[in-house]
């Protein structure tokens, strides 16, 4: 066999192995199990920035947990949009975000949750909702001493998912 | 009579306010507004979405694809040696089309006598706008470069055409064109918007429309650029050029420094730095604009 071909073989048989691993998902303590999906950091839906910066300016991993498990809770708490999550896997919500957001940041990290589409799939997410948690993500890392225009950055690369989880 | 008619512009105008201050109390049930702090833009003199002085692609009012929104506003301006005073309101359906109009009451003031016109002598104008939101947006679209394009028309209305014809305006009403974009670069916390206007408007139409020296449609540059320092407050500067249609006084372009500052969800003020450079022979016209808004 062709040296490139045997390369390529082996790179599609070492997927094939990776999908079958990333589909027999182990469920973390605390949360509920999920359907199989194929994990990948394209599901976080962003080009992860370079710099480090900003990642370090948002407190590192410990401070994006901080601030994607207040976005959360202050959503819950939030009439506007509360009853989007009666169903949600609280904990596994609060991970996979404060996963999302590092790897979109450059922090270096594996986004092992769903693509936006497939998470948001049928919950009728408005703009408006998408804005409300977005000013609940802004309320959290206000609360978390990020500078306004550090925030921006994350906020910039989440803008975009709208595409993908408002569905009317 | 004019300074009478204003008042009760702003009689309805407060009244508006009062309607959206209600709507926001009562929030809970009818859910008004939904866009981002300051990204509904502020208003613009000539009543549509925009700066102050240029306009904007963006849609006016608080409201996202949703529903409807709007935005209502009163603006005052003090130069050198006139001021102007403007009210206006505008409605945003679905984030794509914007209806506006607004009054404008150019006061000479002591001026006017000077001027030969009397003092206290005012011009008004009424402006009536359409925009259309056609493609890209302004705030999600972080991702592309695609700002958010709109295009639009202002058709305005002066009421002092035989002054405007004794000065050398060939008409007292006037319609401008435009193409805007608008580019909230939200990683660098900055927005910036130009717009192409096709007018005939001398002092934006203050003094009428065309003139002796032409009487064609120019394209015009308006610009702005702002920074973002809080959720709640916007520095920049804008920028608008204008055609110089009449003989006996030259139209300068128009800039202006300014901030704005949203106290809350439906109230926000701006203030600015004007220089409007010579207006009717008078030199240097320099001063402060005021600009109160309420949005829903």
């Amino acid at each position: 066999m062709h040296p490139f071909l045997q390369r390529a073989a082996l790179a599609t048989g070492l997927g094939l192995a990776l999908a079958g691993a990333a589909l027999a998902q182990e469920v973390p303590a605390g949360e509920k199990p999920v359907d199989a999906y194929v994990q990948s950091n394209a599901n976080a839906h962003a080009q992860p920035l370079v710099d480090k910066a900003t990642f370090d300016a948002f407190g590192g991993k410990d401070g994006l947990i901080r601030i994607a498990a207040d976005t959360v809770d202050f959503s819950m708490a939030d009439p506007r949009i509360k009853d989007i999550f009666a169903t949600t896997d609280v904990p596994r919500l609060k991970r996979t975000l404060a996963e999302q957001f590092c790897y979109v940041l450059g922090g270096g990290c594996t986004y092992t949750g769903r693509d936006m589409a497939a998470v948001h799939k049928d919950m009728g997410v408005t703009h408006r909702d998408f804005n409300a948690m977005v000013e609940n993500l802004q309320k959290a890392m206000d609360k978390a001493g990020v500078p306004f225009r550090v925030q921006n950055r994350l906020v910039a690369k989440l803008a975009p998912m709208q595409r993908s989880v408002v569905e009317r | 009579m004019q300074g009478r008619l204003l008042t009760k512009v702003s009689l309805s105008l407060a009244a508006l306010c009062a309607l959206a201050v209600t709507g926001v109390a009562r929030a809970g049930e009818i859910n008004t507004g939904g866009k981002l702090l300051l990204t509904g833009g502020d208003s613009s003199l000539e009543g549509g979405a925009g700066g102050g002085l240029a306009t904007w692609s963006v849609i006016a009012g608080n409201e996202t694809r949703d529903g409807f929104g709007g935005k209502v506003h009163l603006t005052g301006v003090e130069v050198s040696d006139y001021s102007l005073r403007a009210a206006g309101a505008a409605v945003g359906l679905h984030d794509r089309v914007e209806l506006s109009v607004a009054r404008q009451e150019f006061d000479t003031g002591d001026t006017g006598a000077k001027l030969g016109l009397g003092k206290g002598f005012t011009f008004r104008q009424d402006v009536y706008g359409v925009k259309v939101r056609v493609l890209g947006d302004a705030v999600y679209d972080q991702d592309r470069w695609l700002p958010q394009v709109s295009v639009g028309a202002q058709y305005k209305k002066n009421n002092q055409g035989t002054v405007v014809r004794a000065v050398g305006g060939k008409g007292d009403s006037g319609t401008d064109y435009y193409v805007s974009a608008t580019k909230l670069l939200l990683d660098q916390s900055l927005l910036l918007s130009g717009a192409v206007r096709l007018t005939k408007a001398n002092q934006t139409g203050l003094l009428g429309f065309g003139g002796d020296r032409s009487d064609s449609y120019k394209p015009q540059f308006e610009g702005s650029a702002a920074l973002l320092l809080s959720k709640r407050l916007a520095v920049g500067a804008e920028y608008r050029s204008k055609p110089s249609n009449l003989g006996f006084a030259r139209d300068d372009d128009w800039v202006d420094l300014f901030a704005a500052y949203a106290i809350n969800r439906t109230v926000s003020v701006t203030a600015a730095y004007v220089d409007l450079g010579d207006i009717a022979t008078f030199k240097d016209q320099r001063g402060l604009y005021v600009s109160l808004q309420a949005g829903f």
